[in-house]
């Protein structure tokens, strides 16, 4: 027996697509047809050969208008491909397009039980009867308008962030760049030559720089946190607290190195990952953005002697919190190289046990001849994956960059410095697209590649010196290899940075590997449930530059989208709460991830109110509920339930 | 004649599981056709009422197909949809329903095939309590 829909009076029409024959060579449209039109409410129910085409939404759009229909239901394929054709049909034809459903009688019918074609048209009936019973009592709903304003605030000056600003400033969009460290370019400014280009981190971070500065409607802010925001999207109000640099204009820069060379307190220096000391008044390198030193006032001593030889410090300078109003924010808060633990491949137990960002950067400050800790180095052992596809660990994901970056470096090693000896000792080299060419360059020219396998990692034996990595090598057939080096490089992978003041304030989804989540990784890659919150970058998950510049341009036309009509449409699937059932218990706006709940009072009793502009419509405060109360539009309890019972046939 | 297969409902998640659904059908993966989909905006949206509704309508067994760690909404998802089972386990106890016809698993947009097992063992176990029932 087939349930029957409750009747609500609208007057429904159905169309059943047969796709071609996808669909109706396994369900039998003209049964489905018959039993679906004997159906109380169902004024038509049509076979379509190609719901989507021109010629057939022309059909329905007059169907509506002469019957006329109140709600149509359309089975055919995937909601996900033709909701908004359909939706689109709708409204041409005079309905909300909220009083249209989709039913899926493709790829959860008729693909899925290709080989039981009776049955198949049997679920059909049942899926269409719980769309009818949906539409029957679906309500109109009306997208809520909101005017946005043309700007954006972008979190992070790294490569994506300052890339997105450019583009976002030509598209005619206002931009505040929001950079937590007093220079711009993030960690790409540490890395001297780089592939695929040879073009030094300081190259293409001076060159984004100059290209920001020349945009009037991009506004730097350096030394600079979000502290709070409220509101949403279009309408985002964000507070910037911004940290004193202690140095002004006037001072040349012959005053400010002989101020810092005055200065007597020294200490590591993070730029260098600890290898060399810096004063407490610094720049990371000469020709470093914003062109200014900047003091480091927790390790600064105020003993004024940089003071003597440059006016233009001032350790008196106070933090300033600014407000500013944008219609989108845009992170681009970028990763961590990783550190080891201790003792992970001799890491800290050796000093000649070093990490590859350590390595670069000696790259980057060497000259002439390659020596560590006052020593040549002839041979260099690079033990990859460290810290990145772990199978026991928390970084199961492939952190993509250091491979090639590896490689490239290698090739650094053997041409500039001449170093004759280096192996690589790996889990499999990826060097995916065209950076595959530098790992033919490297294993053509002397370069040796070891591989390990998870369970049976390298060891590094740090009581002798030299240092010996012992590699039971799968490429010789499990042959034990035993590598004598003068240097240990850890290939460190990616892990997210630590932003935990910034995740809260803005909510930001996280996903299993802590990098920011995306909605879809597929379809939509750089948006995130918090409406008119984009991410690009490495923040996302690890990538080379080329992939977080490409990712920053994608976010850039999310934004663009978003701000450029001047007001946004919002999806009206939100919760909604029965004031007259609620007795505001406060359980759903504990659960409710967004801060989308207020109580407030009508006539004197407290009731639940949604801030329809914080709400996602995720529904996590339905099931807490105790009185069903609380609803989410387009999937309220009746509708649910109408549509158990027409499936359970 | 063959005996139909049980009937399951599945509640599937409208960003995460449902793409998985539809993909098992791309792949033309089968399973079997008593198995019924609706829709949710997330599994931790998912009511206790509506679940016990679908046994009592009729349904042998309820899966949630569920965003796990793979939520868009947050990482709270995974903790409030096991606490809807665990509330669900204690209607069901009351009404005489085996708990273990109700089933969660993970899965993500692309899990088809682990969507896809998960059915056919499901069905299986059902059909088995049946045969052992009668
Ligand atoms: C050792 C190493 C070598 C590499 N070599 C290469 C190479 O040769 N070729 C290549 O293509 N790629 C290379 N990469 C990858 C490259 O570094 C990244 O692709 C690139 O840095 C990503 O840029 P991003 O802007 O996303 O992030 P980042 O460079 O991390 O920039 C993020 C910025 O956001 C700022 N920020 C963070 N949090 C906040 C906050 N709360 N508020 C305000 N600002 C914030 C940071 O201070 C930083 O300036 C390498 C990576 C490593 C680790
Ligand atoms: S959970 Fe229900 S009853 Fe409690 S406050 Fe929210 S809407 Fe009201
Ligand atoms: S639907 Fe989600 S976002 Fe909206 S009020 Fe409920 S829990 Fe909050």
């Amino acid at each position: 027996m087939i349930k029957e829909p409750n009747f609500t009076g609208k007057r429904i029409g159905v169309y059943i697509c047969q796709c071609g024959s996808n669909i109706s060579d396994y369900v039998d449209v003209e049964k489905v047809r018959e039993e679906i039109s004997r159906g109380k409410g169902v004024s038509l129910a049509k076979i379509t050969m190609f719901a989507c085409a021109d010629s057939a939404q022309k059909e329905i759009v007059a169907d509506i208008q002469n019957e006329p229909l109140d709600a149509i239901v359309v089975a055919s394929c995937s909601p996900k491909l033709h909701l908004n054709t359909f939706r689109g049909v709708a409204e041409r034809g005079g309905l909300n397009p909220y009083n249209y459903v989709q039913v899926n009688i493709r790829e959860q019918d008729s693909w899925a039980h290709s080989d039981k074609p009776a049955q198949a048209t049997l679920k059909a009936i049942h899926l269409i009867r719980a769309g009818i019973a949906k539409v029957s009592l679906s309500e109109p709903l009306t997208p809520m308008t909101i005017p946005a304003e043309n700007s954006v605030a972008i979190v992070g000056a790294g490569v994506a962030g300052m890339r997105a600003a450019i583009e976002l400033a030509d598209l005619g969009v206002n931009v505040h760049l929001i950079e937590r460290e007093h220079f711009v370019g993030g960690r790409v400014a540490q890395w001297g030559k780089m592939s695929m280009t040879n073009q030094t981190g300081e190259e293409i971070i001076t060159e984004l720089y100059h290209e920001v500065k020349k945009r009037e409607s991009i506004r730097v802010y350096t030394g600079a946190n979000i502290i709070a925001s409220k509101g949403s999207i279009g309408n985002f109000n964000i507070q910037v607290k911004i940290q004193p640099r202690y140095v002004e204009p006037p001072c040349d820069p012959e005053s400010f190195k002989k101020a810092i060379e005055a200065c007597p307190v020294e200490v590591d220096d993070e730029f260098n990952f600890n290898l060399t000391k810096r004063k407490a008044i610094f720049f990371n390198y000469r020709s470093e953005f914003p062109a200014m030193p900047v003091v480091d006032m927790a390790a600064c001593t105020r003993c004024e002697e940089c003071l003597k030889y440059c006016h233009g410090i001032r350790l008196d300078q106070q933090y300033r919190i600014i407000e500013i109003h944008v219609g989108s924010i845009f992170l681009a808060t970028g990763f961590n190289p990783y550190e080891p633990k201790k003792g992970e491949f001799g890491y800290q137990e050796h000093p000649n046990v070093i990490t590859f960002q350590q390595l670069k950067r000696l790259l980057d400050l060497t000259k002439g001849e390659f020596r560590f800790r006052g020593k040549k180095i002839e041979r260099v052992a690079f033990i990859y994956c460290v810290g990145s596809r772990q199978i026991d660990g928390e970084n199961k994901y492939c952190a993509r960059y250091c491979c090639t970056s590896a490689i490239h470096a290698a090739i650094q090693l053997r041409q500039e410095l001449k170093v004759p000896f280096i192996y690589h000792i790996n889990k499999g080299i990826r060097t995916y697209g065209k950076q595959e060419i530098l790992y033919e360059q490297s294993s053509t020219s002397g370069d040796v590649y070891l591989q390990f396998v998870e369970d049976d990692p390298p060891v590094v034996e740090v009581l002798n010196n030299p240092i010996k990595v012992t590699v039971n090598d799968l490429l010789t057939a499990h042959m034990e290899v035993t590598v004598t080096t003068d240097l240990v490089v850890l290939i460190t992978g990616m892990v997210p940075r630590v932003n935990t003041e910034l995740i809260s304030i803005l909510k930001v989804p996280l996903g299993k590997d802590h990098f920011y989540n995306e909605i879809h990784p597929k379809l939509r890659p750089v948006e995130t449930m918090i409406d008119g919150l984009v991410i690009a970058g490495c923040c996302q998950g690890p990538r080379n530059i080329a992939e977080s510049a490409s990712s920053a341009l994608a976010a850039v036309s999310k934004v663009y989208s978003i701000l450029n009509k001047g007001e946004i449409k919002l999806e009206p699937t939100l919760a909604i709460v029965n004031p007259a059932a609620c007795e505001w218990c406060g359980k759903c706006l504990e659960a409710c991830p967004f801060d989308a709940i207020e109580r407030i009072e009508t006539e004197k009793v407290p009731v639940a109110r949604i801030i329809e502009s914080n709400c996602k419509g995720c529904g996590m405060c339905t099931p807490v509920c105790p009185t069903e109360a609380i609803d989410i539009k387009g999937y309220t309890n009746p509708e649910v339930r109408s549509m158990i019972e027409a499936m359970s046939g | 004649m063959e005996k139909d297969p049980p009937k399951i409902l599945v509640f599937s998640t409208e960003k995460i599981s449902d793409p998985a659904l539809d993909l098992a059908g791309l792949m033309k993966l089968h399973y079997p056709p008593t198995v019924h989909a609706v829709v949710v905006p997330c599994s931790s949206s998912v009511r206790p009422s509506w679940i016990m509704h679908a046994f009592e309508c009729g349904f042998a067994g309820v899966f949630i197909a569920a965003d796990g760690s793979d939520c868009p909404y947050g990482e709270t998802c995974i903790e409030k949809t096991a606490k809807i089972v665990e509330r669900t386990h204690v209607m069901m106890r009351e009404k005489g329903i085996p708990t273990e016809n109700l089933k969660m698993a993970a899965v993500c947009s692309v899990c088809a095939e682990l969507f896809v097992n998960q059915m056919r063992l499901f069905a299986g176990e059902l059909a088995d309590k049946t045969t052992n029932a009668t």
